[in-house]
């Protein structure tokens, strides 16, 4: 892949982007509290995250997350409308999904690649109600799920980045991804957590 | 604004052709929800588009019946979240006990998995002799499998971890035997359900009731149609009757919002106010 960075990639998205959704499996806490820990206070953007986790019914993510990062988190609620500066978590057992009134709502179907929330069904989501003003992030994992949501972001005019594979504790989600597309970004954690300031910047 | 995407003009055709011509409605549903499933469908169904799909529905009863199995979501589990059922156990039987005899409503019950359990949990609180149990869905070959009431052998591990979860007072493999490579669940549990085809989108009440559980079905819904169901359940439950909700569902944003108390939250377990 061409060495482009990721300052000219992002400069060169013709749209401005107005939510970030990411995903994350094996060795996803560390990864998210790395690239998040740049964030302001207030920052901008809507964030949604997937992290694959047990099938637990009650997760303490959201909390954990908020007070290490010190910025708004929480669980995603059903029906609940995106806010700028909050850090959504799915919850565990439902899929989560970004309808096109930019609310968030779940659903219990089968698990994808044995996870529920899938990263697919966010991704996917997310890309139908933002298409452009859309960026995607895909983390470490190890297995495939996300890989086709983010190319479908991709397809719709969003900006993806994908974790660099030798960056990654497990490179197996990073490299299905890359099979399917070819992403704006492939940078390891501090060049995403760069890339996230210059996003709250811009 | 913008034009319409063409799938979306699409899919808003073809969810109208379907109420038009079969009188299912989904008009009300999740729009991501109902995107993925239509889309899952083209694939199976081997449509190049919507609108082929389209005309296929309006010409084929046969397809149709078939679209509807993508859009219905029929995926459950026997004691699906253990604590709503320990709640019902603990807070709700001991009322219920009280009652002379009981009807309690399951609605959406899918291939039957919720209403198997419930029927366990009211026998072992000595309460299924006096109890009609109507178990409702708008999915006639959910409702036929549910009728069956055999079920996977494979997930009986899983049920039986939930059933011990849910307070069970005996084995769960007391319940069933193997049979047709399933587990056929013991038929006088289902004496005294009745099975079916209800819509909560398009139908109205059809009889008093003392608990109403709707699991996992108002998650799909938009807030006019929840409103609508939740309306159902309103006037469906007798002065100070139960409603079970999901684990994601809640009536705090509702219309109905003042007409329930909250008995266990975290479980979504409400009673009429
Ligand atoms: C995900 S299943 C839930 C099954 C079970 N209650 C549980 O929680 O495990 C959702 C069910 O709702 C049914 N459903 C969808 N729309 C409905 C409607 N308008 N009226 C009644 N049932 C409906 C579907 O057919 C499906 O069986």
């Amino acid at each position: 892949m061409s060495p482009r960075n990721w300052q000219q990639a992002l400069a060169a998205h013709p749209a401005p982007i107005e939510a970030l959704v990411v995903g994350a499996s094996a060795g996803g806490v560390s990864a998210l509290l790395t690239i998040f820990s740049g964030l302001p206070a207030n920052f901008r953007l809507p964030i949604v995250v997937v992290l694959h986790l047990q099938d637990n019914r009650r997760s303490e993510l959201a909390e954990v997350m908020g007070r290490r990062l010190g910025v708004t988190a929480k669980e995603a609620e059903s029906r609940e409308q995106l806010q700028a500066g909050t850090l959504y978590f799915a919850a565990p057992g439902y899929h989560l999904s970004i309808e096109t009134d930019h609310s968030l709502s779940f659903s219990r179907e089968e698990p994808v690649y044995f996870s529920r929330p899938a990263i697919d069904y966010l991704f996917e989501s997310a890309a139908d109600a933002y298409g452009a003003n859309l960026a995607g992030i895909l983390l470490t994992g190890a297995n495939q799920d996300g890989a086709a949501g983010l190319a479908t972001i991709k397809q719709m005019g969003g900006f993806t980045v994908v974790q660099d594979p030798q960056d990654a504790h497990v490179p197996t989600m990073p490299l299905a991804a890359l099979e399917l597309h070819q992403p704006d970004v492939v940078a390891g954690l501090e060049d995403i957590r760069a890339l996230l300031i210059e996003l709250e910047a811009a | 604004m913008a034009p319409e995407r063409t799938r979306d003009i699409e899919l808003r055709l073809l969810v109208e052709a379907i109420y038009l011509k079969y009188n299912y409605d989904f008009r009300d549903y999740s729009g991501a929800s109902l995107k993925r499933r239509v889309r899952h469908a083209l694939i199976q169904l081997k449509c190049q588009s919507i609108s082929a799909l389209q005309e296929k529905v309006l010409h084929e009863p046969g397809v149709f019946m078939q679209l509807l199995q993508y859009l219905t979501i029929p995926v459950s589990e026997m004691f699906r979240d253990p604590g709503y059922f320990l709640a019902l156990r603990q807070n709700v039987m001991p009322i219920l006990r009280t009652y002379p005899s009981l009807k309690i409503w399951i609605a959406g019950c899918s291939t039957g998995e919720e209403v198997y359990s419930m029927a366990i949990l009211l026998k072992e609180e000595g309460l299924l002799e006096r109890s009609i149990i109507y178990a409702t869905d708008i999915n006639p070959v959910s409702l036929e499998r549910a009728e069956r009431g055999i079920f996977s052998l494979d997930n009986m591990h899983s049920y039986t971890e939930n059933y011990q979860q849910a307070g069970g007072l005996k084995s769960l493999s007391d319940y069933y035997t193997a049979a047709y490579d399933g587990a056929l669940f013991d038929k006088t549990l289902r004496a005294n359900i009745t099975f079916a085809d209800h819509s909560l989108a398009t139908d109205t009440v059809f009889a008093e009731t003392h608990l109403v559980s709707c699991r996992n079905v108002l998650i799909y819904f938009n807030k006019p149609l929840q409103d609508r169901a939740l309306g159902l359940f309103h006037e469906s439950l007798c002065h100070r009757g139960f409603l079970g909700l999901g684990s994601k569902e809640s009536i705090d944003f509702s219309a109905y919002a003042r007409s329930f108390e909250a008995l266990s939250r975290a479980e979504r377990v409400f009673r009429k106010l």
